[in-house]
């Protein structure tokens, strides 16, 4: 089958999502739209079992962290249909002081690690997971490294400042 | 360990056996640990427990410059880095729109299909050794080591080996490289000959692989298993076919899909695959030929790094190499994703640029961390030795896995 337009996608997802999904860009090609928790795993089913759509395979699971957004924590999905040859990203914005979202573990068996890899690094709690634990990293962890304010280094180091390198 | 239940009296004929595989078991070829139940020889239920080499690649990814990334991809899948750089390097080409010369397409081809033989060549021997056919391993080793002294000639280094630059190679492959790669394609596949004759039809080799951790479509798509392992079940998936990168779509080859989704099918269809793989080198070698001899990287001095005798010598050469070093070349403000079939299936790079020295946040999507989380679970009711070998066939890197 043919590869689905951004358009016919949009506007599939439209039809059942009237409002609710809207389009946040479509850099090289690639559809982004924007759900939000509430809806997202209704999202991500209807995306699956569409006849048309048939987003059957769910490419990568991850997260992004924007300190300075209101939703700090954006939860990333890349579908794909193997039968139509398309991809599609799904973005859900969560606020840090509600970092729930549903688990797609029930609809994908695959997301379920890749749910622990987002909990382990950003945070984010994943409603319903089958067994939400850190993956790799210890378990005794307090923090969330993949987040912007966790720091690459020990930040009491001054043999790499700036100045040592006329910066 | 939480997950299991715990027995106090140590009676065998009532309760299961713990048994810890791995992290440091010479049968799992790497840093894995199993915590399983036995009853017996059989498993009754296992926990992965995965992270032992995890190195935050992700996190040192947004505090350096595009070209030291590449460093770091080297360390995902070292069976087969060259793909991991040349996807890295595709990556940042797509974010910038970068259209390569078609010889560095074809150049990066050969590397590519090069590394995809070397990791079956691991992969398909080491699963012999697994099942007591140590021979086949020690035939196909030697022609690893050809591979890496194609590497040794066009970037020096074998095992990390950082091959190539952002907007095509660092140098140009010298007429040694070409001969070396010329005499790998007529000395492998008499070896890869023999070495299906010696597995394929061998009687105790197809009992103990034959209808052990058979996978259907369906589990596989579920887990989003991707590559050789995938393809064993039946689905067709290959992003080279579905999503030609680096000019693919100039080439004449095929995808092998298995049927049963076992061991059997897994090593039959990366045999199969590296057929396929000196197929297309071959057929790269013969448009190189057709190409101008003296390119092997694109126009964009923005981007490339040039060489160092130009730097000392040439104010431009100066100029850019001070401005990418230093970060000062502006880059789009977008987000992108791009997928290589890796030898162990889609790696894909998830990079969020904002415009900035480094990635705003950079994901790589590792085929062996998604790959493996269905060996816990499919293990269960498989026999220990059977498990063994459905570990050596999925062909999980440590590096890779825990990133």
């Amino acid at each position: 089958m043919a590869k689905i337009s951004n358009e016919e996608l949009l506007q599939r997802l439209n039809d059942n999502f009237a409002g609710q999904v809207t389009q946040t860009g479509a850099d090289f090609g690639l559809l982004t739209v924007e759900a939000n928790k509430e809806n997202i795993n209704e999202v991500l089913s209807f995306l699956k079992t569409d006849d048309v759509l048939q987003f059957i395979y769910l490419t990568d699971l991850t997260a992004v962290h924007y300190p300075e957004l209101e939703k700090q924590i954006v939860v990333v999905y890349h579908l794909h249909s193997l039968t139509t040859n398309t991809r599609i990203r799904i973005k859900v914005g969560l606020t840090l002081e509600d970092l729930h979202i549903p688990t797609a573990s029930a609809i994908w068996d695959g997301a379920n690690w890749m749910e622990r890899e987002t909990y382990d690094f950003f945070g984010v709690i994943f409603d319903g997971h089958p067994d939400l634990r850190r993956i790799l990293n210890v378990d005794d962890m307090t923090v969330f490294p993949m987040r912007k304010e966790f720091p690459l280094e020990d930040p009491n180091r001054v043999d790499k400042k700036d100045y040592f390198f006329g910066r | 360990m939480q997950n299991h239940p715990v027995y106090t009296d140590n009676d065998p004929q009532t309760e299961y056996s713990t048994l810890n595989l791995g992290p440091t078991h010479p049968a799992t070829h790497g840093v894995f640990q199993n915590v399983l139940q036995m009853d017996g020889e059989r498993i009754v239920s296992g926990v992965s427990t995965i992270g032992y080499i995890h190195r935050a690649f992700e996190k040192i990814a947004e505090h350096r410059p595009f070209y030291q990334i590449t460093p770091l991809t080297d360390r995902l899948n070292y069976c087969s880095s060259p793909i991991n750089n040349m996807g890295w390097h595709m990556t940042v080409e797509k974010l910038l729109d970068i259209q390569m010369p078609k010889r560095v397409d074809y150049m990066r081809v050969i590397i590519m299909e090069l590394a995809r033989i070397a990791d079956h060549i691991i992969c398909n021997g080491v699963l012999g050794v697994d099942t007591g056919a140590f021979t086949g391993f020690l035939y196909m080793m030697e022609h690893r080591e050809e591979i890496y002294e194609i590497y040794e000639e066009i970037c020096g280094s074998r095992l990390t080996t950082n091959i190539g630059r952002i907007g095509g190679f660092e140098r140009n492959f010298n007429p040694i490289a070409f001969a070396k790669i010329k005499k790998f394609l007529v000395r492998f596949p008499v070896v890869l000959r023999e070495f299906e004759a010696l597995f394929n039809r061998n009687r105790i080799f197809v009992d103990r692989t034959k209808d052990v951790a058979a996978v259907t479509a369906a589990d596989a798509l579920s887990y989003s298993w991707s590559g050789p392992i995938l393809r064993a079940t039946g689905v067709d998936y290959d992003v080279r076919a579905m999503e030609p990168y680096s000019s693919y779509e100039d080439f004449d080859f095929e995808v092998p899909v298995g049927e049963n989704g076992d061991v059997y099918s897994r090593f039959l269809v990366r045999n199969e695959e590296m057929w396929q793989s000196l197929r297309i080198i071959e057929q790269a070698l013969a448009k190189i030929e057709k190409e101008p001899t003296d390119i092997f990287h694109a126009d964009v001095p923005a981007f490339y790094l040039p060489p160092k005798e130009e730097v000392y010598n040439n104010m431009e050469a100066l100029i850019y190499h001070f401005k990418i070093v230093m970060g000062e070349v502006d880059t789009p403000n977008a987000e992108v994703y791009h997928a290589v079939e890796g030898a162990n299936g889609e790696l894909g790079f998830y990079l969020i640029n904002d415009g900035g020295r480094s990635p705003y946040r950079l994901h790589f999507r590792r085929p062996s961390f998604i790959n493996y989380q269905m060996y816990a679970p499919m293990s269960k009711g498989m026999l220990l030795s059977d498990a063994i070998i459905n570990m050596s066939s999925l062909n999980v890197i440590a590096g890779e896995l825990d990133a």
